[in-house]
């Protein structure tokens, strides 16, 4: 039975996209058959930081209006085995979504993978909801800032109430919280929300926290999912993140300030 | 704590400052969500009424809906008048 991902955050720009090429990535190098879906009709973006933006012929709307199979229109990742891609289409209407049109299409992905991430568009349109309807498991990330906590906790009210599970009764989806953009520099000098005060806020459970960090920039630049530099301490914040979701307790690392050790200060690092 | 924090930390921290600034925000759209739909406009209209009489500001008067039991709600309206100042 595949499982169902969504990752998303009510607020825009805190990176909904890096998260799900980078949880996506991390989850086919552990071996899984995943594929990560871009919902944000419209305005695509997953193909450009997966490196793949040259290689869209059909998109997800062309599945939907029978216009193209799956097959044809899924995008294999070339760097990792396991790992496609469902880009979302360009166009301009925004009812191109219809439910009965993404069921039909995870029904069908269901059957061939093992994990569907769905890549939210932000806000609480029709988009939005689309992607959550089906899901089993939610990833909200949150960056420690004011806005993007009051709009996770927005997003966990539409969670508890406008899926699917919610409608028929089912056990709820369970809900990860993802923080991204920590710094612990400034977190130790009280000028951004810990950890904790986050988690207290939302109340829902810690999968990740994922450093502000140079490699994010890089690895979106040069369409490299941050999950394949593995060297970079984003990169291993999110491989952590994965292992978690793959049910491994693993310590949260990155949390606090790296105490520079002599040679470091002299020779720099 | 160094001496030169204490002098530092009379200032309050913005974190502090937004983490009590969401906990207050938060429980209120909470509290909002899990309501019925009528709670904001029955909250304006009780608003309007007591205006005729005192003046008071919309953030001083809250209305919530608590689910006490299976039979029983109770609807919680909560006024703060203002200081009496001459």
């Amino acid at each position: 039975m595949a499982k169902i991902i969504v990752v998303t955050s009510g607020k825009g720009g805190v990176g909904k996209t890096t998260s799900s090429a980078a949880i996506g990535t991390g989850l086919a190098l552990s071996g899984h058959k995943t594929v990560i879906v871009d919902f944000d009709i419209g305005l695509r973006n997953l193909d450009l930081i997966m490196g793949c933006e040259r290689r869209v012929v059909y998109d997800f709307v062309n599945v939907i209006n029978g216009e193209a199979n799956l097959k044809q229109t899924l995008i294999k990742d070339k760097r990792v085995e396991n790992l496609f891609i469902l880009p979302a289409s360009q166009t301009r209407d925004k009812d191109a979504l219809t439910k009965e049109g993404v069921e039909k299409v995870l029904n069908e992905l269901a059957k061939d993978f093992e994990f569907i991430i769905c890549d939210s568009p932000a806000g609480i349109e029709a988009g939005a909801m689309m992607a959550l309807y089906f899901a089993d498991e939610a990833v909200v990330v949150t960056n420690p800032e004011v806005s993007s906590v009051r709009d996770s906790d927005r997003i966990l009210g539409m969670l508890s109430s406008k899926s699917r599970r919610a409608e028929r009764g089912e056990d709820a989806i369970k809900e990860h919280l993802l923080l991204t953009r920590y710094n612990p520099e400034r977190v130790a000098k009280g000028e951004m929300l810990s950890v904790d005060d986050v988690q207290e806020i939302l109340a829902i459970p810690l999968i990740g926290v994922i450093p502000e960090s140079q490699a994010v920039l890089n690895a979106s630049n040069s369409g490299q999912p941050v999950t394949l530099d593995q060297d970079s301490d984003a990169g291993q914040a999110y491989l952590d993140t994965v292992s978690r979701l793959l049910g491994n307790d693993v310590d949260f690392r990155f949390l606090t300030v790296e105490k520079k050790g002599l040679l470091k200060r002299i020779f720099g690092g | 704590m160094s001496l030169l924090d204490y002098f530092r930390s009379t200032k309050k921290k913005t974190a502090s400052t937004a983490k009590e600034r969401l906990q207050i925000i938060v429980a209120h759209e909470r509290n909002r969500r899990s309501g019925p739909d009528y709670l904001p406009q029955l909250e304006r209209d009780i608003l309007e009424v007591i205006r005729k009489y005192v003046d008071i500001p919309a953030d001083q008067i809250s209305v919530s809906l608590e689910q006490r039991s299976d039979e029983l709600s109770v609807l919680e309206l909560n006024v703060s008048f203002p200081d009496e100042k001459r």
